[in-house]
C-alpha cells in the first residue's frame, strides 16, 4: 500500500520536474553539435532557470552529455553511470553509450559553461549557496557572470547575499576598463566599504592599471583608506589574540600562585593537574550518551576540579607536608610527582593526543567588521573571569580565606592565632590544584590532550607568578595580562619564538629589580 | 688545615685513586686486551661510560653551588651545553672540505641555508686552543654575567631556581632557530676528527675516556680545594644562614659569584668532552628537564658531598640505560620515584647512609626554615 503511494508520488514528482524541464528547441539545439549552436543552448539553458539545468551543464563540461545518433535524443550519463535522458529526467535502462557521440566542447564554450554553472549557483534556492556562488564571482572577476549577477541581485531577498552580490558586481565594474567612469567610481567605493584584504588586492590592481584621472585618483585614496583600516583591525585582531592568550595563561597560573603564596612552595607537577583536568573532560565526553553531549563540560569542570584537587590534596599529604620549610627539595620532590603523573596518564589513555570535540556553542566564530573571534576563545575568557572573581570572593569573603591570606602573610603569627596551618596548607594545595584541573577543560578545547599538555604551560605560569608576584591575585591577573600581551603583539614584528626568548630575558632582568614580583607581600615576614 | 681525616675524605681518596686507576686501565682494557678475553671492554661500553663520567662531572659542578652554597640552579645544562657547542663548533671546522657540500670554510647546515660567509661566531674555532679557551670562557661569562645581577638582586630560592630554568629554556628557543646560527634543529654533529684524530677510532675514545676520568679527578680536586678552604666554610655558612653571614660583614654575593662561575666552567668542560663522545650535540641539551634530572644525581648520591654527587650521575645513569632498554614504560616512575624517595628518606643522598656526620651534607633544622617557608 504504502509501496504504491510512494511510487504514484514518485510519478508526480517525475512528471512536475520533466514539464519544468528544459524546453524541447532549447535542447534540440545541442543535437547540432555545432559550437555557436551549443553556446546558444548554454545561455538559453541558464536564462531558463530550469531545475536540470546544471546537471546537463556539468555533463557537458565533463564531457558526459552525449547524443543518441539513431533516436535523436539528447542523454547524460550521471558521475554513478547511469543514463539519463536530458529531456525527461527518466533513467534509460540497457542503452549502450558505446555507440553514443559526445557533444563537443571547445575552450570558450567551457568557460562559458563555468560562468552558466556559476550563475545558476547564484539563483539557488539555498541562501548559504547562494552566498558562496557570489563570493566566487568576487575572487573571478568573471565579466561573464556579471548579467546572471544582475539577474540574482534583483531578485534576492536575504540582505548579506545581496551585500556580497552588489561587492561581486562593484569587482566586475572596477576592475572593467570599458565601464563608465562615474560606475566604476561607485564601485570603488562599495570596494572600499567591504575593505578587506580581497577588496584591497582588487583595488591595488586598479589603482596600478587604470589610466591617470578619476578612477586612478579614487582607487589611490580608497586603497590608501583600506591599509589603514586593515592595519587597524589587525591591531585589533593581536590585541584579541593577546588577551586570549592571556586568559589561558591566567587560568594555568592562578593556581599556581595560590600554593606558592600560601606555602612558598613551587608546585612542578602543577602542569599535570591541568593534564588531568584536560583528561577528566576526555574521561566525561567519552561515557556521556550523545544526546548529552552538548553538556558534557558541565559534567567535566566540576570533575576536573575533584580529580584534579584530590591528587593535589594526596601529594600535599603524602609528599609535601614531610618537607616544610625546605621548598628547593620540596620543588625537586613534585618535579618526580608530575614525571610519574604523566606516566601513569600515558598508561592509562596511551600516548596519543585525544580528541575532544567542543560543544556546538564553543564552535564557530564570528565575524565583527575585520576581526574574527572564535567562540571558544571567547568562553575561555567568560571562565577565566569568571574563575579569577569566584577565586577572589573566596579569599575575601570566606572563613577560609581569611585563614589563607592569614597564613600567606605570616605564617608563624597565624599559627598562634590558632589558625591549623597545615589544614591551611592542605585545603590550599587542593584548591589550587582543582583550578589547575578547571584549566585543563579549558584547555582540552584549544590544545592537544596529551600527557604532555601541562610541560607546555608551566614554565609559562612560572614566569606569571614570577613576574606578578603572590601578594595577591590582582599580581597574577596583571602578570598574565602583561605576557599574553606583549607576546602577542610582539608575535607579528619578530615572530614568536624570538618574542618567547625576549620575554623570558626581560622577566630575568625584572626579577633582578623587584626580586619579589610587582605585587610583593610587604611587613617582616618576607624579608629573609 | 689539619683535621682528622672523616670517612668522607677516606671515599674522596678512594674516589682519586678510582678515577686515575679507570683513567689507566680502561684503554689498556679496549686496545691491549684481545676480544675473546673476559676483561675486554667493547667500544660501545667505552663511549658509555666515558658519557657517564661526562654526566658524573656536571653532576660535581652542581654539588659545588647547590650542596655546599644552597643554589639550586635548574640550568646547569646550559652550561654544559654550550661547552658542548663550543667543543662542537671546532669539531664542525676539522670537518673542512670533506662535508656533503664539500665547503672548505662553511660547515654543511651553513651551505644549505645559502650563507655566504663565516658569522663571527664561528671565527677562530679551527684550532683547538681558541675552542678550548671558549669551553671555559662562554659558561664562566654568562655565569658570570647572571650571578653579578641575581646575586647582587638577592634573588634567593625558588626564584633564583625558576629563573635559571627560564635561562636555559630561553638558550634552548634561541638554539633551536636556524638563523641564531648554530645548527637549528638539528644541532651539531657528522664530526670527522679530534686533534687529527679520528672520532670514531677505538683509540680516540679510549683516549676520551681516559680524558674524562682525568678531567673528574681534577674537577674533585678543585671543588675539594674550594670547600675545604676558608672561603668553602663561608659558602657553607651562607648555605645555612645567609642573612647572619651577610650581617657578620662577608659579601655574600661576591662568594656565591665566585663558585658560581667556576661551577659554570666545570659544567662547560664536562659538556666538551661529552661531545666527541656522544657524536652530537642539539639544542635539546639545553631542555629544562635535563638540568632538573642533573640535580636528581646530586640528590640521590648525597648533596655537600662531592663524591656522593659523582656516584649519584654514574648509578642513576646506569639504571637509566638499564631501564630504558628492558622496560621503556616504567622508565618515567622508576626516576619519579627517585625524586620524591630522595628527597624524602634520603635527604643526606646513598653516601649519607655511610658517611660521617662531620660531613658536610646540610642538617635542615638549622636552617632559617621556618623565614624560607615564607616566600
Amino acid at each position: 500500500m504504502i509501496a504504491r503511494l510512494l511510487a504514484t508520488l514518485l510519478l508526480v514528482c517525475c512528471a512536475t520536474l520533466a514539464r519544468a524541464g528544459a524546453a524541447d528547441d532549447t535542447l534540440a539545439k545541442f543535437l547540432d553539435d555545432k559550437f555557436p549552436s551549443t553556446a546558444a543552448a548554454i545561455s538559453e539553458l541558464v536564462a531558463s532557470g530550469a531545475p536540470n539545468a546544471a546537471p546537463i551543464l556539468q555533463a557537458l563540461a565533463d564531457g558526459r552529455l552525449l547524443i543518441d545518433p539513431v533516436a535523436r535524443v539528447l542523454v547524460y550519463k550521471t558521475m554513478a553511470g547511469a543514463v539519463i535522458n536530458a529531456r525527461t529526467g527518466e533513467i534509460l535502462g540497457g542503452v549502450d553509450v558505446a555507440a553514443f557521440k559526445k557533444v563537443r566542447v571547445n575552450n570558450a564554450l567551457r568557460s562559458a559553461i563555468d560562468a552558466a554553472l556559476g550563475s545558476l549557483t547564484l539563483a539557488s534556492p539555498d541562501a548559504a549557496v547562494r552566498l558562496a556562488a557570489a563570493e566566487a564571482v568576487f575572487k573571478s572577476r568573471d565579466a561573464k557572470a556579471l548579467p546572471a549577477l544582475d539577474v540574482a541581485l534583483a531578485r534576492e531577498t536575504n540582505a548579506r547575499v545581496a551585500e556580497v552580490m552588489s561587492e561581486a558586481r562593484a569587482a566586475i565594474i572596477a576592475g572593467d576598463a570599458s565601464a563608465p567612469a562615474a560606475d566604476r567610481l561607485a564601485a570603488l567605493e562599495a570596494l572600499k566599504r567591504r575593505g578587506d584584504a580581497d577588496a584591497q588586492g582588487l583595488i591595488e590592481d586598479v589603482a596600478t592599471t587604470a589610466e591617470a584621472g578619476a578612477v586612478k585618483t579614487a582607487a589611490q585614496s580608497a586603497l590608501s583608506a583600506i591599509q589603514t583600516r586593515l592595519a587597524l583591525w589587525n591591531a585589533v585582531q593581536n590585541l584579541w589574540y593577546g588577551v586570549s592568550a592571556s586568559s589561558v595563561l591566567l587560568l594555568a597560573a592562578i593556581g599556581l600562585a595560590i600554593t606558592f603564596g600560601v606555602m612558598g612552595v613551587i608546585n612542578m607537577a602543577h602542569g599535570e593537574m591541568v593534564m588531568l583536568g584536560a583528561y577528566a573532560t576526555f574521561f566525561v565526553q567519552s561515557l556521556l550518551p550523545p544526546s548529552l553531549s552538548q553538556w558534557s563540560l558541565a559534567f567535566a569542570l566540576p570533575l576536573a576540579f575533584i580529580v584534579a584537587g584530590a591528587v593535589g590534596v594526596l601529594i600535599e599529604r603524602l609528599v609535601i607536608r614531610y618537607l616544610y620549610g625546605r621548598p628547593l627539595e620540596t620543588l625537586l620532590a613534585t618535579w618526580g610527582v608530575s614525571l610519574i603523573l604523566q606516566q601513569t596518564v600515558r598508561t592509562i589513555f596511551g600516548a596519543n593526543n585525544r580528541q575532544v570535540t567542543a560543544p556546538a556553542f564553543m564552535s564557530g566564530s564570528m565575524e565583527w567588521g575585520g576581526l574574527s573571534i572564535t567562540s571558544g576563545r571567547l568562553w575561555i575568557i567568560a571562565l577565566a573571569i569568571l574563575v579569577f572573581a569566584a577565586l577572589q570572593f573566596v579569599l575575601r569573603a570566606t572563613p577560609f580565606g581569611l585563614r589563607m591570606r592569614a597564613v600567606t602573610q605570616n605564617r608563624r603569627m597565624a599559627s598562634a592565632m590558632g589558625i591549623s596551618t597545615d589544614n591551611i596548607d592542605m585545603l590550599a594545595f587542593g584548591l589550587g590544584s582543582g583550578i589547575a584541573g578547571i584549566a585543563g577543560v579549558a584547555l582540552s578545547q584549544i590544545d592537544n590532550v596529551s600527557p604532555n599538555l601541562g610541560q607546555g604551560y608551566i614554565i609559562d605560569s612560572f614566569m606569571v607568578v614570577v613576574f606578578g608576584g603572590v601578594g595577591n591575585l590582582w599580581g597574577t591577573l596583571f602578570g598574565a595580562v602583561t605576557l599574553g600581551l606583549a607576546n602577542k603583539l610582539l608575535e607579528p614584528f619578530i615572530g614568536a619564538v624570538l618574542g618567547k626568548i625576549l620575554l623570558l630575558v626581560f622577566i630575568i632582568l625584572f626579577i633582578q629589580k623587584r626580586p619579589r614580583g610587582l605585587f610583593a607581600l610587604k611587613g617582616r615576614a618576607v624579608e629573609a | 688545615m689539619k683535621a682528622p681525616l672523616t670517612r668522607l675524605d677516606l671515599l674522596g681518596y678512594l674516589f682519586l685513586a678510582a678515577t686515575i686507576g679507570a683513567a689507566i686501565l680502561a684503554p689498556l682494557l679496549a686496545l691491549a686486551t684481545p676480544k675473546s678475553s673476559p676483561f675486554f671492554l667493547p667500544p660501545y661500553v667505552v663511549a658509555l661510560l666515558g658519557k657517564y663520567l661526562c654526566y658524573a662531572i656536571l653532576a660535581i659542578a652542581l654539588d659545588l653551588v647547590w650542596g655546599y652554597c644552597g643554589i639550586l640552579s635548574l640550568g646547569h645544562g646550559a652550561f654544559f651545553a654550550l661547552g658542548g657547542y663550543a667543543m662542537g663548533m671546532y669539531l664542525m671546522r676539522q670537518i673542512g672540505a670533506r662535508g656533503v657540500y664539500a665547503n672548505p670554510l662553511l660547515p654543511d647546515f651553513m651551505v644549505f641555508l645559502n650563507w655566504k660567509e663565516l658569522p663571527l661566531a664561528w671565527w677562530g674555532f679551527h684550532s683547538f686552543a681558541y675552542a678550548a679557551l671558549m669551553v671555559a670562557l662562554v659558561p664562566g661569562l654568562l655565569a658570570f654575567a647572571f650571578g653579578w645581577f641575581a646575586f647582587r638582586s638577592r634573588v634567593t630560592g625558588v626564584y633564583l631556581s625558576i629563573i635559571t630554568q627560564a635561562l636555559t629554556y630561553a638558550l634552548k628557543l634561541a638554539f633551536f632557530r636556524n638563523d641564531f646560527g648554530f645548527g637549528g634543529n638539528n644541532g651539531l654533529t657528522d664530526f670527522k676528527d679530534v686533534l687529527g684524530l679520528n672520532v670514531q677510532a677505538d683509540s680516540t675514545r679510549a683516549a676520551l675516556f681516559s680524558l674524562s676520568a682525568l678531567a673528574l679527578a681534577l674537577a674533585y680536586l678543585v671543588s675539594r680545594a674550594i670547600v675545604g678552604s676558608k672561603y668553602g666554610k663561608a659558602l657553607t655558612a651562607i648555605r645555612d644562614a645567609e642573612s647572619r653571614v651577610r650581617f657578620l660583614g662577608y659579601r655574600v654575593e661576591n662568594y656565591k659569584l665566585f663558585v658560581f662561575v667556576v661551577s659554570a666552567i666545570i659544567a662547560g668542560v664536562a659538556g666538551a668532552l661529552y661531545v666527541p663522545q656522544v657524536g652530537i650535540i642539539n639544542p635539546s641539551e639545553f631542555d629544562p628537564a635535563n638540568s632538573i634530572e642533573a640535580v636528581i644525581w646530586v640528590a640521590v648520591g648525597g648533596r655537600g658531598t662531592l663524591v656522593g654527587a659523582a656516584l649519584g650521575a654514574i648509578v642513576v645513569n646506569f639504571a637509566k640505560t638499564y631501564f630504558t632498554g628492558a622496560f621503556p614504560e616504567y622508565w618515567l616512575f622508576a626516576l619519579g620515584g627517585l625524586f620524591v624517595l630522595a628527597t624524602l628518606f634520603l635527604p643526606k643522598g646513598l653516601l649519607g647512609l655511610i658517611a660521617a656526620p662531620a660531613a658536610a651534607a646540610p642538617a635542615a633544622p638549622v636552617r632559617e626554615a621556618a623565614k624560607e617557608a615564607a616566600p
